[in-house]
């Protein structure tokens, strides 16, 4: 039956795409009070991903949906054994969504010093929780024959696991600085650049020690697979390439490193899907974990219709709002007459570059100007 | 303990993130329509009033979307036994609705709030399109997998686990379509009522008297059919109630013998799961039997046979739901859907003698009845669900066996308390915010624009 390790392959697929796009929007979250120093500066960092973030949540909604339907055991015992680990994941994404939309609301530098602190903060303990999860699910925890959770909370915080948490959300960070030095102009693009090079050294390594400790943990003999071959040469990579001028490469890099670390989590996992630590027979397995066929028939057809369309039109979106966010789009009106006679000659027949609110008003005088 | 403390953590989100999603549904068709009218006919009012409620619905959906995440994890985290034993059915809708609905909803809204100034006009206007799309198709799946939870279908029994082996019952069990015709209804009913009450408010203040008319004015034409056809929808659930879940329309009826024709109690003085016999005040001859069974002499079988059958059939127990959260559920959501009918009723007259803009009686009242429709829903969804007791699933799992079992009390005092004090505190936030921004000054027109060209992007 070949729906199994292939629903095992989608839910490996769906938490990728989660973390390589997720990632960098978590990133930003951490990131954009220290690259943006003053209120315009900020705003342009949060718009880089303004219109991006929630459909890549949803790319983490779809994972447990589908761990869901096509693995029931699966997500009835991972998510009642991880318990206040999930409930702190919530909290910190409610958070986070709420962030972004309470902080435009007021004024007040109060308000908005609190929801940047907040999404800050938030952001960065997203992939951290979701991380020791991850690593719990390879590293095992207590679980008895019949598949029931008998440990307690400090058996998920096992070194491992932790380790995961640090080295995904340090991923997640330098992910966030090349998205924003590749999204951006101005200062913002500078700071971005700089503390993408500074991360870099450190999340390198942080992956390195990630990819042998998972491959100790996973006890896969000696030597590593290719994927963690793949992944050791490509964090090397992106640490070279983050000290590259060329923004696309160093994105791309931290793109691939970031896919390709929850890629070898999972294929460290498979086939089991939640080791047991208190006897391996007892791990839960993919097969053993999975719906009975029919189920698993109707998801597939519904993954492999829906699938092409979702990545189609988020990819579309991308393309729209392609262009770089500067922080002059946000700047009070003395700033605006030189700025935007330069974005109406960079753009014919568009509005300025990627802002949303001040960038509604430059369009506005732009196109008076203009006529 | 544990079981009432799941129970009330699941009421408690749910609850709280239905307050939510029935005004996404129905403000994002009502802003669709808008932004349609504005493309169709141009002018600056339907572009300033798509803008105005565009913003009320994405500062709604934020908190819509957090909620649901919530719930998304909930089943595995409280209820980790029925998950396995039914996830392989309920799942799939899950699953499906992730896939087809929320990716849908979330890309667009995100491609509609900040491409005002990037997409052609006519790509602008598809995109609110594809949200409302998005957001009744979120509806669709989970109210499949709700419906099968209160009929199940589609499925058969192996080594005592149910195993779906029809994916199309689900979506042809007659629970789900009427169940699901209701909730886009009462979206509706939401929607059109919060943009009734803000341009209510608008119009009292002192707002721009033409735009805000026309507003109030689409608000009641969407909501007045909305609610009448609810109301007859509400009555075929009353029906099919009664053939799939009898004890739940005895329940809501109080009806402890088995009656023939049957009266509808207007109201009644105690009763309750131990007093079988309540003083009834006023009761409408034949309407019960009406109400439950679609004929003038039909006939209601009572709490007290169905538990004898229920026991003989399922094992010793008690099978009675929680009587009194069932009558006044059901009498709370006919009685209010009324004072609402009848209100947009005098909108409606108002608005055909030219005067709506200027009620001051009426638009004090529209003002206020935006509560209504969030009593309705919650009342009616209590009725749905308190009404399935003890099932978690109807005749295939009790509650108290759905619980994970190794969820202890504190881990579910620390999450209730957490989610409480959070959803507390951001819906106070939200409500304050709303309500500042539906208090703001309608935004001036944006420039006028020569024909084709984009619009700039939001401000809000
Ligand atoms: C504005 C919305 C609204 C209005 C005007 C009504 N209802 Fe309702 N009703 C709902 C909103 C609602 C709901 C919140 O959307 C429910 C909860 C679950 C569902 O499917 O719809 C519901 C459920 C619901 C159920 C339970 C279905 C089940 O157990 O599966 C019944 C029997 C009724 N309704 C009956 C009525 C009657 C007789 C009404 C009119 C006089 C009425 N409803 C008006
Ligand atoms: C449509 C998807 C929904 C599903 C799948 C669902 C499922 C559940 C589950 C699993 C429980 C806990 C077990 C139980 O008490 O039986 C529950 C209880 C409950 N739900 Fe829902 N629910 C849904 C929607 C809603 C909504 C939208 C509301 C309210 C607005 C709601 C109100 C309640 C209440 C009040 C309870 C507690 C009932 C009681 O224990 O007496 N539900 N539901
Ligand atoms: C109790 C079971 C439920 C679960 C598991 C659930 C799950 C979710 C999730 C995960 C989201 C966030 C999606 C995003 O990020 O875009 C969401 C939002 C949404 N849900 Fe639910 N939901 C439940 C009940 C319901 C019910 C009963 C309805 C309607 C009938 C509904 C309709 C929606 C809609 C329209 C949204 C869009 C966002 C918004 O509310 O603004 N959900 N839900």
């Amino acid at each position: 039956m070949a729906f199994v390790p292939l629903w095992f392959i989608l839910i490996a697929v769906l938490w990728t795409g989660f973390f390589v796009l997720e990632g960098f929007d978590l990133g930003v979250g951490m990131l954009h009070g220290f690259v943006g120093k003053d209120e315009a500066e900020r705003r342009a960092a949060m718009s880089t991903i303004g219109p991006l973030w929630d459909g890549n949540e949803v790319w983490l909604i779809v994972a447990v949906g589908a761990t869901f339907a096509a693995f029931p055991d699966w997500y009835a015992t991972m998510f009642s054994s991880f318990y206040l680990l999930v409930v702190i994941a919530l909290v910190a994404l409610i958070l986070r969504g709420v962030s972004f939309e309470y902080r435009e609301k007021r004024q007040s530098p109060r308000w908005r010093r609190t929801w940047t602190w907040l999404l800050a903060i938030a952001s960065l303990l997203v992939p951290l929780v979701i991380g020791i999860w991850l690593g719990d699910l390879l590293a095992g925890v207590p679980i008895d024959a019949s598949h029931t959770f008998t440990g307690n909370f400090g058996d998920l915080l096992q070194p491992y696991a932790i380790f995961t948490g640090v080295a995904l959300a340090g991923l997640c960070l330098l992910h966030g600085g090349t998205f924003l030095a590749l999204k951006t102009e101005g200062m913002v693009r500078l700071r971005s650049a700089r503390l993408a090079r500074l991360a870099a050294p450190v999340s390198v390594l942080l992956v390195l020690a990630f990819i042998c400790w998972t491959h100790v943990i996973a006890d896969r003999g000696a030597l590593l697979n290719p994927v963690e071959f793949l992944v050791f040469i490509g964090a090397l990579a992106a640490g070279l390439l983050a000290f590259d001028r060329h923004e696309g490469w160093a994105f791309t890099a931290t793109t691939v490193v970031m896919g390709l670390a929850i890629v070898t989590i999972f294929v460290d996992l498979y086939p089991r899907v939640m080791v047991s630590s208190t006897n391996l027979a007892y791990s839960l397995t993919a097969r053993g974990a999975a719906a009975p066929p029919y189920s698993l028939k109707v998801t597939t057809v519904a993954a492999l219709v829906l699938l092409p369309f979702v990545l189609a039109y988020q990819a579309w979106t991308y393309y729209v709002f392609r262009r770089r966010i500067s922080d002059r789009d946000f700047r009070p009106p003395p700033a605006r007459p030189r700025s935007y006679t330069a974005v109406g000659a960079a753009a014919p027949g568009q509005g300025p570059a990627g802002s949303h609110r001040r960038g509604g008003r430059l369009a506005r005088a732009w196109r008076t100007g203009r006529s | 303990m544990r079981e009432d403390l799941a129970r009330w953590q699941f009421a408690f989100t749910s609850v709280n993130h239905f307050l939510f999603v029935p005004v996404t549904i129905g403000l994002a068709f009502l802003t669709a329509l808008l932004q349609t009218a504005w493309h169709r006919r141009g002018g600056s009012e339907y572009l300033r009033l798509t803008r105005f409620f565009g913003t009320l619905l994405v500062i709604n959906v934020a908190i819509g979307v957090v909620t649901g995440l919530v719930q998304e994890f909930e089943f595995g985290m409280n209820w980790s036994a029925y998950s396995k034993l039914v996830g392989n059915i309920f799942g799939a809708p899950l699953a499906m609705e992730g896939l087809a609905a929320f990716f849908l909803e979330s890309t667009f809204l995100g491609l509609w709030l900040f491409g005002w100034d990037k997409l052609s006009r006519r790509v602008h206007l598809a995109t609110i399109w594809l949200v409302a799309l998005g957001s009744v198709l979120s509806a669709a799946f989970i109210m499949a997998a709700n419906s099968w939870m209160q009929h199940p279908v589609g499925y058969l029994m192996v080594h005592g686990k149910p195993q779906l082996t029809d994916i199309w019952a689900l979506f042809t069990n007659p629970v789900f379509i009427w169940s699901y015709a209701k909730v886009v209804l009462a979206a509706l009913v939401t929607g059109a009522a919060v943009m009734l009450a803000v341009s209510a408010w608008q119009l009292r203040r002192g707002g721009d008297r033409a735009v805000f008319t026309r507003s109030a004015r689409l608000g009641l034409i969407v909501l007045v059919p909305a609610i009448l056809l609810a109301m007859l929808v509400g009555d075929e659930l009353g029906v099919i109630e009664a053939r799939y879940q009898p004890m739940k329309i005895a329940a809501a009826e109080a009806q402890w013998k088995t009656c023939q024709p049957c009266a509808f109690s207007l109201i009644q003085i105690g009763g309750g799961n131990n007093d079988h016999a309540p003083t009834q005040i006023l009761a409408i001859p034949h309407l019960l039997s009406l109400l439950a069974t679609n004929h003038w002499n039909g006939k209601v079988v009572g709490m007290t046979p169905l538990q004898a059958q229920y026991a003989a059939k399922y094992g010793p127990g008690n099978y009675v739901p929680n009587v009194f959260v069932q009558y006044w559920g059901m009498r709370a959501m006919a009685y209010l859907a009324v004072i609402v009918f009848l209100v947009g009723v005098w909108g409606l007259w108002l608005s055909r003698r030219k005067k709506l803009g200027t009620a001051r009686r009426f638009l004090w009242t529209a003002q206020w009845l935006v509560i209504l429709p969030f009593l309705i829903n919650t009342a009616g969804w209590l009725l749905t669900e308190s009404g399935r007791q003890p099932w978690i699933v109807q005749g295939i799992m009790l509650t108290k066996h759905g619980l994970s079992p190794t969820v202890s009390t504190p881990m579910l005092w620390t999450s209730v308390i957490a989610f409480v004090l959070l959803y507390g505190t951001l819906g106070t936030v939200d409500l304050l915010l709303m309500l500042r921004y539906s208090r703001k000054e309608l935004a001036p027109a944006p420039a006028q624009d020569a024909a084709g060209e984009p619009v700039p992007a939001m401000e809000y």
